[in-house]
């Protein structure tokens, strides 16, 4: 049980790599969309709408499988630059990651966007302050205090979705956990091992997630 | 298309047997869920801290472990359990246990935490004084439980539950990895075979889009059906 610790935290530095990258992606993504759902014309909106659907309503795997072996089989997609990214399971995994959480991002600061009081919209305005500097400065900050709760959970969401990295041949945390069962046949010790650090970087975030919501709130 | 056709030619029929056996893994899964809902949700609700400190840490662990680690651990340790257990009735041989009841099994589990949080959350929205008035009318607690609390709690639980069955369902496709013959590992199949993976992933990801569309559809009838009157 010991011994395959040293193996397992040092899976957990790419686990961390995976979940941090593609939540910088996805956060990017997430209020691209939230924003383009915003859009009063009817395409753009159907388009960010769709996209979100279809990244909630698949699984995670069938996604990371559709990027990884899926877009390989394209000719024309293997002569551009892009192969270069594309071929490396670990760029693949985090675009994945990133679309995928992007999706749920995106919903989540689109609610955000439309429960931010009208008033305090309404008295920037009057106050002659342009609307660029209205929405970055008053709707995107409020909108994010709005959204953490609920982005905490999204976090901790895709740090159990970076475990599907291991179907695409990485190495993560869960990963080397299978290795060492299926050599081991030790299942139950290295659970409670791979677990543990899992439920502990939880612990982490659910507690990081606290102390933001505490120091943004408004009262 | 010709991928598609049924028969010997195509993958059609393969993959309509691998989408009904998604589909039944995860009823069976959603089942064992509220079973084990209907025991750790009790003890969170619990006054007693050792129960509550179980029922807490079920819900806990399962929520923040990756179901592919729970999916593992069933794979690799389910019949080593089940084969300990027989071991004390005298029972030596292998045991291999079967690729459905293991993953319906690792998934139920997954599926029960949530359920477990959604009950939880339903049952302490009901006003206080529903249960007092049970009380005062002398009902017997399974009358009560079933006849006062029941019906209002289902109004309150079913959109969450539907939200527990759309990750139910997507939580089917990690059971492929151990070899249970559904969407997602026929697709693998088929996908090496032909050497066409783009096609039947992408196949895949409409098949498990149409499966959350249609249950939307329909939870939203019960949903209509359980908050009459509201």
């Amino acid at each position: 049980m010991i011994t395959s610790l040293p193996k397992l935290l040092s899976a957990t530095v790419i686990t961390l790599k995976l979940l941090s990258l593609s939540l910088f992606f996805g956060l990017f993504i997430g209020l691209l969309f939230a924003i383009l759902r915003l859009n009063k014309n009817i395409f753009v909106n159907k388009f960010a709408y769709g996209y979100s659907y279809v990244f909630r309503g698949t699984p995670l795997l069938v996604q990371i499988f559709i990027i990884y072996f899926g877009l390989g089989q394209i000719e024309y997609f293997r002569s551009t630059f892009l192969w270069v990214v594309f071929k490396e399971p670990y760029w693949c995994a985090i675009i994945a990651f990133a679309l995928n959480t992007g999706a749920y991002t995106s919903e989540i600061l689109r609610s955000a966007f439309q429960t931010i009081k009208p008033g305090i919209i309404e008295a920037g305005k009057s106050l002659g302050i342009s609307n660029k500097v209205i929405f970055y400065k008053i709707q995107i900050p409020v909108a994010i205090r709005q959204s953490l709760p609920a982005y905490g959970n999204e976090i901790i969401l895709m740090m159990k979705g970076t475990s599907l990295a291991s179907t695409v041949t990485l190495m993560d945390l869960t990963g080397v956990a299978k290795y060492i069962i299926s050599t081991t046949f030790k299942p139950i010790e290295v659970f409670i091992v791979a677990g543990g650090i899992y439920l502990f970087m939880t612990f982490i975030i659910h507690n990081l997630i606290k102390f933001l919501e505490k120091k943004y709130s408004f009262n | 298309m010709e991928l598609l056709a049924f028969g010997k030619t195509g993958w059609g029929d393969e993959l309509f047997i691998a989408t009904l056996m998604t589909i039944a893994v995860s009823i069976t899964a959603m089942l064992i869920g509220f079973l084990f809902a209907l025991i750790f949700t009790p003890l969170k609700l619990s006054k007693n801290k050792f129960l509550n400190l179980i029922g807490n840490s079920y819900t806990t662990v399962i929520r923040g472990v990756p179901e592919l680690l729970v999916i593992y651990l069933f794979f690799f340790g389910g019949s080593g359990a089940v084969m300990f257990v027989a071991s004390m009735f005298g029972y030596n041989e292998y045991i291999e246990i079967n690729a459905f009841i293991t993953g319906s099994f690792a998934i139920g589990i997954i599926s029960g935490a949530y359920s477990t949080e959604v009950f939880r959350g339903a049952i302490q929205s009901i006003d206080k004084g529903q249960f007092e008035a049970s009380q005062v009318l002398g009902l017997k607690r399974v009358v009560y439980f079933f006849r006062v609390i029941m019906p209002q709690m289902l109004r309150l639980a079913i959109p969450n539950l539907s939200n527990v069955w759309q990750i139910t369902l997507k939580d089917t496709s990690l059971i492929s990895v151990t070899g249970l013959v559904e969407i997602m590992r026929q697709s693998y199949i088929a996908a090496g075979s032909t050497r066409d993976p783009l096609f039947f992933y992408s196949f895949a990801a409409v098949l498990y889009l149409s499966l959350t569309f249609l249950s939307m559809k329909l939870i939203n009838r019960l949903e209509i059906k359980y908050s009459r009157g509201f």
